[in-house]
């Protein structure tokens, strides 16, 4: 809907750009504070823009307490956060994508009830599942380790398989029954045709699956213990837990480090994000 | 045929079995074995052994549930319906055809992006009752600061404000259904002489209600399992409980007094006020909600 007159169009964009401002003051606040000086973290009124640009905040943030007692080990972090979100994206990815073939584009008896069953289960609410998930690889032994955290990926998930699917009845039957007819394996009418027309969709499933990891709190909190093992959420909870209420600028400095990449990731792949979130909203 | 058709149910089978494993093993497994639990005593060191219904009466009398409850309600209350409005207000100033709409849309979403836990962080400095920023303003236009996270009054007011920080989500899923609304149907209310609220009332949001409806649900469920951010905000959901979330009491029952059975029972609630909330939403919107035919 389209407004025509200048005036409203004024007001429009006088409350965007007002909006905007609010929107960014606090990632602005964030930045600012981490490159400052610790004495002027305290000033008031407070300082903007820091006097002196003090990146060794960042360096002092991720080595703090190198030399005394309650040492975080921040790259250690930022290793075992990749690791996980590499396992868990590349198993979200390929199981999802092999599950959704088998329910779009193959006949067999009980499909459409598994699949109803499928999506019925997007209503269960994580915490009915927490505890005996936690009872169940306590029992494997796989508490303190990575395994709770990424195996289950690779095993397919409900929203996932649903998006996919709905993304793979779209490309023309004609195209896969071709391929049979020359003799093509089911697997590899998936392999050559199905996937390289499927690249956005599965795009969007690596990225928010990417995304879901990097951020995931609750999940390494009830899995890891060893303080080694920790992933940069966890991690910037213990560190806040530990060294929060007083050196801001390193708090906020450890903060940015698990913000940035994630906002570096959004400008590369914007259109993807925008689309992925359209599409999940709405088919969804 | 019969030849292909076997093929097919052999390939099929074999494309889902993935999935076979992990709905049994990660979905229906747990859902069973936790509506079991929590008919049970259960500290994971030992067996569970049947209690009946012990855990929901104990839960019935049990001060902290109803204060976790209502506490999580408030917070579902305020944040759902005041999220949904700003991000459907940002998506309609977006919609009017202004330049710049991507740069303006970047920005409103950024803030969604942020990670739960630097987002607890950053406000918290953000709060913070000696040199946060938010009094510093607050002080410029001679308002008097609430003491936020420290007040009772004001710590789950906060925590609402904290969330309309990150409604960029609902705003472009709004404003992506906006776009598909036809623009014949303005120019047809154009032509009736409209005025711009009556369009809205009667184009605009009948046509872009599913979403609504949509965007209401996803809101409802995520509020009610609020977790991460009061987690670190409020540990143990002080000052004096007022933002104790039912996820927290829910966490803390199972992995800090190991009550696995107590959890359970407490889950399962949960589970069913969520339906319970989704199907009332559905059959109210039942009266509102526009589908276009096909």
């Amino acid at each position: 809907m389209q407004a025509k007159r200048p005036l409203s169009r004024a007001i429009i964009h006088l409350i965007l750009i007002a909006g905007s401002l609010v929107f960014l003051f606090p990632l602005f606040w964030m930045i600012s504070t981490s490159l400052k000086p610790v004495e002027e973290t305290m000033l008031s009124p407070p300082r903007w823009i820091p006097s002196v640009w003090r990146f060794d905040n960042y360096a002092r943030a991720v080595s703090y307490g190198r030399d005394v007692l309650g040492y975080i080990p921040f790259y250690e972090y930022g290793k075992n956060t990749i690791l996980l979100c590499v396992l868990v994206v590349t198993g979200t990815v390929l199981s999802n994508a092999l599950i959704a073939y088998g329910f779009a584009r193959l006949q067999w008896p009980g499909r459409n009830l598994l699949f109803g069953v499928t999506l019925a289960t997007m209503m269960i609410p994580f915490p009915v599942l927490m505890v005996p998930m936690f009872v169940l690889f306590r029992h494997l032994g796989w508490v303190g380790t990575f395994r709770p955290l990424w195996i289950p990926a690779w095993f397919g998930s409900a929203f996932n398989i649903f998006l996919l699917r709905q993304f793979f009845l779209t490309i023309p039957r004609e195209l896969s029954d071709a391929a049979v007819v020359d003799g093509c394996s089911e697997l590899q009418v998936f392999r050559h045709i199905i996937i390289p027309l499927s690249r956005p969709a599965l795009a969007v499933v690596a990225l928010f699956s990417f995304l879901y990891t990097w951020n995931d709190f609750l999940g390494p909190l009830i899995y890891l213990s060893d303080q080694r093992m920790f992933t940069l959420s966890l991690g910037l909870q213990f560190y806040q837990s530990q060294h929060g209420g007083t050196e801001w600028h390193l708090l906020m400095a450890a903060a940015t480090i698990v913000v940035l990449p994630i906002i570096v990731l959004f400008f590369f792949t914007q259109r993807t994000f925008i689309q992925g979130i359209a599409l999940t909203g709405i088919k969804g | 045929m019969k030849r292909l058709e076997r093929r097919q149910a052999r390939a099929g089978l074999g494309f889902v079995s993935p999935w076979l494993l992990g709905l049994g093993l990660f979905m229906l497994y747990p859902v069973a074995a936790s509506l079991y639990y929590s008919f049970c005593e259960y500290s994971v060191l030992d067996r569970a052994h049947p209690v009946g219904l012990a855990n929901y009466a104990d839960l019935l009398r049990d001060e902290l549930f109803w204060k976790s409850l209502g506490n999580t309600l408030f917070y579902a209350g305020l944040s759902v319906p005041l999220g949904l409005g700003l991000a459907l207000g940002l998506a309609l100033l977006l919609n009017s055809g202004v330049r710049g709409l991507t740069i303006y849309r970047t920005i409103f979403f950024l803030p969604a992006l942020v990670p739960m836990v630097a987002l607890a962080v950053l406000w918290l400095w953000i709060f913070n009752g000696e040199y946060g920023v938010l009094n510093v303003f607050l002080a410029r236009l001679h308002i008097p600061a609430p003491g936020w996270l420290t007040d009772p009054a004001w710590s789950k007011p906060a925590l609402v404000l904290l969330s309309m920080w990150g409604t960029g989500q609902a705003m472009v899923i709004f404003l992506a259904s906006l776009q598909d609304v036809p623009v014949h149907l303005y120019e047809a209310a154009d032509l009736d002489g409209a005025s711009w609220w009556h369009k809205i009332r009667h184009v605009t949001l009948p046509m872009i209600s599913p979403v609504l409806l949509f965007n209401g649900i996803m809101g409802i469920i995520g509020s009610l399992q609020f977790f991460a951010v009061p987690y670190i905000m409020t540990p143990n959901g002080q000052p004096a409980r007022s933002a104790y979330f039912y996820a927290m009491y829910l966490y803390d029952n199972a992995f800090l007094y190991l009550k696995m059975g107590y959890a359970s029972a407490m889950a399962w609630i949960l589970f069913v006020l969520i339906l319970a909330l989704t199907l009332l939403s559905l059959r109210l919107a039942g009266r509102y909600v526009h589908y276009e035919a096909g």
